[in-house]
């Protein structure tokens, strides 16, 4: 039994739709730029992704329109915008799923780059050397010898918090990060819950603390929750800034600990 | 102008440029990275499968070691590969692995006693020992005799990269994200650096190093179809070849995978067939056992390629709007092994093909996967021409991979060249050589002729359509120098691709825009393309033999009296329409392991003259040492330890070999 599969292939099921796609477009690099929708006219191809139908736009219609894409799988984060007003990663998004309107727009929150272009990577940089947000292991191994052991589940936990994708989704989502600039977000309290869990990195909770111990970090975060509701890889967001806040609520009322 | 002085230039953020910029930067000199985009953003984090590395930790890696991964590794490259550098690489790739796990990879571990597993489509047991709980563990891939491929779950190279590029902010090392390359600053000996241009804003910068580091990764995309990211384009390699000085090795040495999903490209993993999946065509007939009755649908990659596109070429592969195409069924496998084992394969199936693999057939096809071949260097990833230029990883022929690569071979060498190439790099820059020696003329020079181009381009009210060329280009690549090659394809490839390699020469790009301008991108990069693509294909014609990936339906033997050799292309005059071929001999005489048959595939190959010589001599070796143990054995056949940085020599502790 082939079912759907077959459908998609043979090029069913989809056919006939003209897409009417509405960008953003806006090039701050260029004075005399202003902010605008541009819709283009697209017809939609059976297995059409944004990805397909924006290099469509490019390559037939307007060669100017800014975009990112790299691994047009899911896994890289690159392309995370604004679907309809909801954040989510163009590339894995079917346009057979959206209606014969749609709306795109650059992720918000981010210094824009151009039309659906924006900075993501030069936060997450900036957000990695404020939480200093690598293994702080206690000295050289020596790689010759057999490595230290782990327990196979907290190797599985590490990975599941290890899962993001810095695609910037969860910020974009975020309102308290539309309140305070400085707001390390749920990628960045994630990305501590991650190495609080790792017995390699030697770091106490109160180091942890000076790191996300106030409103720029895990007490900023007002629990609205959308976060987790946009996030690509359905990682439990709440759940771990719910647990570190916790943790670093602790860390500040027993210090030693 | 303006300038900017650091002793390392890396062009390249993924795993292998990191690695490199890490190496150097612990060994007290400076490092920058260039790079088209976040470095969390390269294609090494599409490597889900895993790094082969000899640990030997779990069951059904027991006994595994250094001799076992080289002897793999050199049938699967079918004698392509320099034997000495496979002895470097498998030596340091259980470093790698234990260095990578001490900086966060969440490597999966061994976890004592039973566990239920697929082999071959058979339920069996695998019972783990009370000494390996909690040690890195491995899985089965394709051409190893053990299991040695090291993992995380389903997303290693995602966390390897991550480690790594953590690592690199943990050094302060600057990543300039948004930065090209456009051409390598050089006197014709010597490299100093190159021209980048900031994908923003449109600025030029002369980047002035000791060393230059292209890590820049594969060309997949000369191809219409790719598992490759879509910033693999080969653009880094061709700085090299356009020095005219620099040479590329092998690039007619393209791999391509068996099963990628239709339209997208994106692969399906090998686990689907080695967990029992099978593949059917038109008419819902499992075919595999007609063409290879003893393996099927687990014979090599480039066989079931092969067979797959021989079966789709008799007229029964299933026809799509996107092409013709296979299924991949993986439905007899059931829901709770799928979601438990398979959960990107299902995730894939759901978002791009809005079907469930559990109940549903995939549409796949043989797609291009990796490219062996490379910018051409020594095995201290320096090219031999062109001093001050190194690579590593995907983008360089080191060549650990001769005309086929293992999986779990490519993300090992990118961590391995990374760790090894940074030291030679350092010691180059310690060296008298590595000083800094480049006058201003020379820079502005290429400056210039950097800024003349892209005005060039800008400037041409009427031209040729860049993506026009780029789509005729890809599909030139992909009809005519795919998986089954013949010498009339080849020659109308080649053709055609001087002819629009000629047209690009008159590229017109109508958004004017000097900063960033998507457009112009494309024109620039297409006119690099076309020379890669122009040195796969005309390599590809002239070597008239089939060997690993490379296959000539009007050669079909490996010829290993003729050609085994590495091809070297170099792009002589920048008004040349062809790159210019040569060759360079694999010795015999030095191999620890002569040629002979890998195994699987067909046994058909014509042997070198040398072979039986040495086949002679290295029993003979092998006989004289008596009950030497491996270590002696190895060394008296092929010396390779003295070729390796001083603090990456020593052997590689085991469960079942202590160290002292």
């Amino acid at each position: 039994m082939t079912g759907n599969g077959e459908a998609v292939a043979r090029g069913e099921g989809a056919a006939g739709r003209r897409l009417r796609i509405s960008v953003l477009r806006y090039n701050p690099q260029d004075p005399q730029s202003r902010p605008h929708l541009q819709t283009f006219e697209v017809e939609e191809a059976p297995s059409m992704t944004l990805f397909v139908a924006l290099n469509d736009i490019r390559d037939h219609q307007e060669p100017s329109l800014q975009f990112d894409f790299v691994c047009r799988a899911g896994i890289c984060g690159s392309c995370a915008m604004l679907i309809n007003g909801r954040p989510g990663l163009a590339c894995r998004t079917l346009t057979s799923s959206l209606g014969e309107r749609i709306t795109l727009a650059p992720l918000p929150f981010f210094e824009l780059i151009g039309d659906l272009s924006v900075n993501t990577g030069k936060w997450m940089r900036g957000m990695s050397e404020r939480l200093e947000a690598w293994i702080h292991a206690s000295g050289e191994v020596d790689i010759a010898r057999l490595e230290e052991r782990m327990e196979p589940e907290l190797a599985e936990q590490i990975y599941e918090l290890e899962r993001c994708i810095e695609c910037g989704c969860c910020l974009a989502a975020c309102g308290t990060a539309r309140m305070r600039e400085g707001f390390v977000g749920a990628v960045g309290l994630n990305k501590i819950a991650r190495l609080r869990l790792d017995p390699r990195d030697r770091r106490s909770d109160a180091d942890y603390y000076d790191l996300i111990g106030d409103d720029n970090g895990v007490f900023g975060c007002m629990t609205l929750l959308g976060c987790q509701d946009v996030c690509p890889k359905n990682l439990d967001l709440q759940t771990q800034i719910a647990y570190m806040r916790r943790k670093m609520l602790r860390a500040a009322i027993l210090p030693a600990s | 102008m303006k300038v900017v002085y650091t002793d390392v230039l890396v062009i390249g953020g993924g795993l292998a440029g990191l690695r490199v910029a890490v190496g150097v930067k612990r060994r007290g000199l400076d490092a920058l990275i260039l790079s088209l985009v976040p470095a969390k953003r390269s294609h090494s984090a599409a490597a889900q499968g895993g790094m082969q590395a000899s640990l030997g930790n779990s069951a059904m890696g027991a006994g595994d070691n250094e001799d076992v991964h080289f002897e793999d590794t050199v049938r699967g490259s079918d004698w392509g590969a320099d034997q000495r550098v496979v002895r470097m690489f498998v030596n340091t790739a259980p470093k790698a692995v234990r260095e990578l796990a001490a900086w966060g990879v969440p490597w999966s571990r061994v976890a004592r006693g039973d566990r239920e597993s697929v082999v071959n489509a058979q339920k069996i047991t695998i019972t783990e020992n009370d000494d390996a709980h909690g040690l890195i563990t491995a899985r089965d891939f394709g051409g190893t005799k053990k299991w040695r491929t090291c993992y995380t779950s389903d997303g290693t190279g995602h966390t390897m990269l991550y480690a790594l590029g953590d690592q690199a902010i943990a050094h302060g090392i600057p990543v300039l994200e948004r930065q090209e390359a456009l051409s390598l600053i050089h006197d014709g000996g010597r490299c100093h650096g190159a021209v980048v241009r900031d994908l923003i804003t449109g600025e030029l910068t002369a980047y002035l190093a000791r060393a230059t580091t292209i890590a820049t990764g594969g060309y997949g995309r000369i191809y219409k179809v790719s598992t490759n990211a879509i910033i693999c384009e080969g653009t880094g390699i061709a700085l090299a070849l356009e020095t005219g000085v620099a040479p590329l090795g092998n690039m007619e040495a393209v791999q391509f995978h068996p099963t990628a999903i239709i339209t997208a490209g994106i692969l399906t993993t090998e686990g689907c067939r080695g967990d029992g999946g099978v593949l059917r065509d038109v008419d819902g007939h499992r075919f595999m056992p007609d063409y290879e009755p003893e393996k099927k649908e687990l014979a090599s990659r480039d066989v079931v390629s092969r067979r797959m596109t021989e079966h789709m070429r008799k007229g029964k592969g299933v026809p799509s709007r996107y092409g013709e195409h296979l299924w991949l069924d993986i439905t007899g496998l059931g829901r709770a092994h799928i979601e438990k084992n398979l959960r990107e394969v299902k995730d894939i199936c759901e978002y791009f093909l809005g079907i469930d693999p559990v109940t549903e057939w995939i549409p796949v096809r043989p797609t291009q996967h990796y490219s062996m071949g490379g910018i051409r260097t020594d095995h201290t990833g320096q090219s031999p021409t062109l001093k001050g230029l190194f690579s590593c990883g995907e983008a360089a022929c080191w060549d650990l991979h001769g005309f086929n690569r293992l999986g779990g071979n490519s993300v090992a060498e990118t961590v391995v060249a990374g760790m090894l190439v940074a030291e030679y790099i350092a010691d180059f820059c310690e060296s008298e050589a590595g000083a800094v020696s480049v006058g201003s003329d020379l820079v502005r020079h290429f400056i210039e002729r950097e800024q003349r181009r892209l005005d060039e381009l800008l400037g041409r009210g009427e031209g040729e359509s860049a993506t026009e060329l780029r789509d005729r280009m890809e599909a030139v690549m992909m009809d005519k120098v795919g998986i089954f090659r013949t010498g009339e394809e080849l020659e109308s490839a080649v053709s055609e691709l001087r002819e629009l390699l000629v047209r690009s020469r008159n590229i017109a790009v109508r958004t004017g825009t000097r900063g960033a301008n998507p457009e112009l991108v494309t024109a620039y990069r297409v006119q690099k393309m076309l020379k890669i693509a122009l040195c796969v294909a005309q390599g590809a014609l002239l070597r008239t033999e089939s060997r690993g990936a490379h296959f000539r339906e009007d050669f079909p033997q490996r010829n290993d009296r003729d050609w085994l050799k590495r091809t070297l292309a170099t792009w002589a005059d920048e008004a040349d329409d062809l790159p210019s071929i040569g060759y360079e001999d694999i010795d015999v005489n030095a191999m620890e392991l002569p040629p002979g048959f890998r195994g699987y595939g067909t046994r058909n190959h014509v042997d070198h003259p040398d072979t039986e010589t040495r086949l002679a001599e290295v029993e003979q070796i092998v006989d004289g040492l008596g009950a030497a143990d491996r270590f002696r054995r190895q060394e008296a056949l092929m010396e390779y330890a003295s070729l390796l940085p001083e603090k990456y020599r020593g052997r590689n502790e085991r469960l079942l070999e202590k160290l002292p």
